[in-house]
């Protein structure tokens, strides 16, 4: 075993080689491996999260399409009950009018009888006067007895 | 080789060698005969010149491979760093990655203080010794035959089976250890841990003392002495069957045989020595940061 001067030369190699890896070697080779470490997990969250984004837009869908399927359901119910309606208020605006076409014919009817009796009424009188005229003839004054006939008159 | 043709011994001395570089005292006879008028720097030629340098010397090939290795790690790693992004990795990125993740999980478990230079340097570590010890499994003749080629006597390319390597980086360890130490607990702090440790009274301080520091010394010791020692018997191994070529040529193949299998085996052996070597600095260092 020769000791000799290259224990101070070994030192010396030893010491700058940890130096150079210290300085130049470690630190970037290091925070490529940090940094592609922090990738890796960063795009696994990533990908998780897509995942429960995909699963949370199915379940929107599938919420909307029910909730339309349910909104079309409910419009057609409405439509079906306003045809309904529209038909009932249809009846009854028909089944009115009939009622007032009829009573207003009634009306009608009953002023033309009423009319026809007056100018039956009248007619009678004065046919009644005429006969009664040729009866009585002279013997009777119209105008003593009108009293009297128009009393008649009225009980027909 | 040595010679034209070496012994066994002259084999295996040879392969042990390092290639020094260092000061041959005045005075001092080479093998060639001549005698220094005064002292010089020059390459060592054979193992008795090189103890003769003693401290003044430099193991260039442990220096060389050691910085060689470091410098692929920190080039290699520092392309991916530059290109990093956070996008798919491409397979070098990815490969890196996944290198940082093992160490920085490792870091994790063991050591729970905030630090920043305790990751870089676990990784640092377990590379670079990694890439140190995996040069032992490049077969023990080829680069040594190779050098001496060109004409380089000496040539250890496992810096890991040089004690001043293994010592150097357990030696930085334990510098960073006693920084932390004092740093985070306080120069009272430290020193309490080393006296009022394991018998808190006022009376055991020398036998805490003696103990605390004992067991502090041992932990770089033996940190660099286990790598080396474990890549040392490693390198034997390889070279002690290789001298079983020489043996005619039933031995040569079950020499190779030999060599697979241990080199097969050696694969787990260098890995864990790095891992166990990044390891115990990061226990190491958590000790440190321990505040009691």
């Amino acid at each position: 075993m020769n000791i000799n001067y290259t224990l101070f030369g070994q030192i010396i190699f030893f010491v700058a080689f940890v130096l150079f890896c210290m300085k130049y070697v470690w630190p970037p080779i290091k925070a490529a491996m940090t940094e592609r470490e922090k990738k890796i997990s960063d795009g696994l969250a990533a990908a998780d999260r897509a995942s429960k984004d995909l699963e949370l837009a199915q379940k929107k869908a599938m919420d909307e399409l029910r909730e339309a399927k349910a909104q079309a359901a409910e419009l057609i119910e409405q439509a079906n009950k306003r045809a309904n309606q529209i038909v009932d208020e249809a009846k009854e605006t028909a089944r009115q009018e009939g009622e007032r076409l009829l009573t207003a014919a009634k009306s009608e009817i009953e002023q033309e009888k009423n009319r026809v009796k007056e100018e039956l009424r009248a007619e009678v009188s004065a046919v009644a006067i005429a006969g009664a005229e040729k009866i009585l003839a002279a013997e009777i004054d119209a105008g003593k007895h009108s009293e009297l006939l128009d009393q008649l008159a009225a009980e027909i | 080789m040595a010679g034209e043709n070496p012994t066994t011994t002259e084999y295996i001395q040879h392969h042990l060698t390092n290639l020094t570089f260092g000061e041959l005292p005045a005075g001092y006879m080479r093998d060639d005969g001549t005698v220094l008028t005064e002292s010089m720097w020059t390459i060592a030629h054979g193992s008795s010149e090189a103890t003769a340098m003693g401290f003044n010397a430099f193991h260039v090939d442990s220096l060389a491979w050691s910085f060689g290795l470091g410098l692929i790690f920190c080039l290699l790693f520092r392309a991916v760093a530059k290109s990093a992004s956070s996008d798919v990795p491409g397979k070098l990125q990815n490969f890196v990655e996944i290198i940082v993740e093992f160490v920085d999980n490792n870091v994790k478990d063991m050591f729970h203080g905030r630090n920043p230079l305790v990751a870089p340097l676990a990784l640092t570590i377990f590379v670079w010794v990694f890439l140190m010890n995996l040069m032992d499994l490049i077969p023990v003749d080829v680069v040594p035959e190779l050098m001496m080629a060109l004409g380089v006597p000496y040539q250890k390319i496992v810096p890991s089976t040089d004690p001043n390597v293994t010592l150097g980086m357990a030696l930085g360890v334990f510098i960073l250890m006693i920084y932390y130490a004092i740093k985070i607990k306080g120069v009272g702090g430290f020193v309490k841990e080393l006296t009022l440790h394991p018998f808190n009274h006022p009376v055991f301080i020398p036998v805490n003392l003696f103990m605390e520091l004992v067991g502090l010394l041992a932990k770089p010791f033996s940190l660099g002495l286990r790598l080396f020692g474990n890549m040392y018997a490693g390198e034997m191994i390889f070279i002690l069957i290789a001298v079983m070529y020489s043996a005619g040529l039933f031995f040569g193949l079950f020499g190779g045989l030999l060599q697979v299998g241990w080199a097969i085996f050696h694969i787990l052996v260098i890995t864990l020595q790095a891992f166990i070597f990044m390891v115990l600095t990061v226990v190491y260092l958590s000790m440190s940061h321990e505040d009691h």
